[in-house]
């Protein structure tokens, strides 16, 4: 790790080596026989972990908190959750 | 208190003496984060404030030396509330000693002056960038009339140099400034910012010689001493230290350590100069509520190898005059070790 003086990054684009995934409490899995693929949960996630994969949209578990606004959200009911075991 | 110091900057600015933008903010709060945006986007950044002021300011503070953005701010010192007091003592300065910033404690209205000159060069400088506060008396110094010399710019010039910042936010060059700082790193970036204030010992005192140099006033760096080595030896900071000056005068054997720089602490020097003194006095104007005066603490920590026997002083609180009287009080108590309350409930000195 660099450590600059005051912290300063020098580089933009660096939050995407900061993996924040295991901060989950709780994880979203995408029914993809119910998904749609129609991006509500890529807009309402604070940190774009959801990205489309093909047809459907599927999630990165390496930036995903486990917030749940996905599931909340989505209009077909196709977000479950299960609890994260590490 | 701190209006007039603006008031005199708006003046200046509207005169077209001084190259800067006057930004008026809705409160100390503001005031400390236009001076961290300012200094971000690579200017030189000034403000002043005192007392509650401060206080509000504080959340900034912290923010400010952490980032290592090397502002300067004017702190005229004066008590805390309540009640309600708006004279001196160095009740708000204490109450932000481990915010990161640089301490300087002044004497006289064109140490004032000549400081804030100096502050910038210290902050500013490679080893150290860090925010500075220059710590003046309120009203004791604040509002004294003296004659001063006002340096002309191109006097000036030469010494405080252009500012050139180590970093500034540029849509050309982008950088983040203020990140988090993991449990993983954040006591790296605070090992950092120590390093930094021990590295700014050496950067006041070469400053200060070369303002000597230059302009024929030097303040001796982090320590002023009179009649040093003595048996017995006054450590204060500010402007009490004029009037112990005159007091010790009259007395053999006592002498006066002003402390100038309270951030970074001068350990070694404190250390060398009561290497052979009996007793030493220590003058607070502030007191740490359960404990000791702030200085007394920080002089027992450095001489905790010595045998001296080491008095606190309580006085001047807010703005009670610490007078010749209350010296010579000092100087007779001067081996009763521990603290000391001068001039209270119409008593001299009370435990």
């Amino acid at each position: 790790m660099k450590f600059n003086t005051g912290a300063v990054v020098h580089e933009p684009g660096s939050t995407k080596k900061n993996k924040t995934g295991n901060w989950r409490e709780e994880r979203p899995i995408i029914n993809m026989a119910k998904c749609t693929g129609c991006g509500i949960c890529w807009v309402v996630c604070p940190d774009g972990a959801p990205f489309k994969k093909g047809k459907v949209f599927d999630i990165d578990y390496d930036y995903c908190k486990g917030c749940l606004i996905c599931k909340r959200e989505c209009p077909f009911n196709a977000i479950d959750s299960v609890d994260e075991e590490r | 208190m701190e209006t007039l110091v603006v008031e005199r900057l708006a003046q200046f600015v509207n005169n077209g003496e001084l190259d800067a933008r006057m930004i008026k903010v809705e409160s100390e709060h503001s005031a400390c984060s236009a001076a961290f945006g300012a200094q971000a986007a690579g200017v030189r950044a000034f403000s002043a404030t005192n007392s509650q002021g401060l206080a509000l300011m504080n959340e900034i503070l912290y923010i400010m030396s952490g980032a290592r953005l090397p502002a300067v701010f004017g702190i005229v010192n004066r008590a805390m509330s309540s009640p309600i007091n708006i004279w001196c003592d160095h009740s708000d300065t204490m109450g932000c000693r481990d915010t990161g910033w640089i301490q300087l404690y002044c004497e006289s209205a064109q140490e004032i002056l000549d400081t804030t000159l100096q502050a910038f060069r210290i902050g500013e400088h490679k080893d150290v960038l860090l925010p500075v506060m220059v710590c003046f008396d309120g009203f004791i110094l604040s509002h004294l009339y003296e004659p001063v010399y006002i340096p002309t710019r191109t006097e000036v010039k030469p010494f405080v140099g252009k500012y050139r910042p180590h970093v500034k936010l540029d849509p050309d060059k982008p950088v983040t400034m203020g990140p988090v700082g993991m449990p993983d790193s954040y006591m790296e970036f605070k090992k950092q910012q120590a390093e930094a204030m021990e590295a700014a010992k050496k950067v006041i005192k070469d400053v200060d010689r070369e303002f000597k140099r230059r302009y024929g006033r030097g303040y001796g760096g982090l320590v002023e001493k009179v009649n040093i080595p003595a048996k017995t030896i006054i450590i204060a900071l500010g402007s009490v230290c004029g009037t112990i000056k005159e007091v010790i005068k009259k007395h053999k054997n006592i002498g006066l350590l002003r402390i100038r720089s309270f951030r970074p602490f001068p350990e070694k020097e404190v250390k060398k100069a009561c290497a052979k003194a009996e007793n030493i006095c220590v003058i607070d104007r502030a007191f740490s509520f359960g404990n000791h005066g702030p200085i007394f603490t920080e002089v027992n920590s450095a001489l905790r190898n010595c045998n001296a026997t080491i008095t606190g002083f309580i006085a001047g609180l807010g703005g009670r005059d610490i007078t010749p009287d209350d010296i010579e009080n000092v100087i007779k108590n001067a081996d009763e070790g521990g603290t000391l309350w001068l001039d209270v409930f119409g008593k001299g000195v009370s435990r």
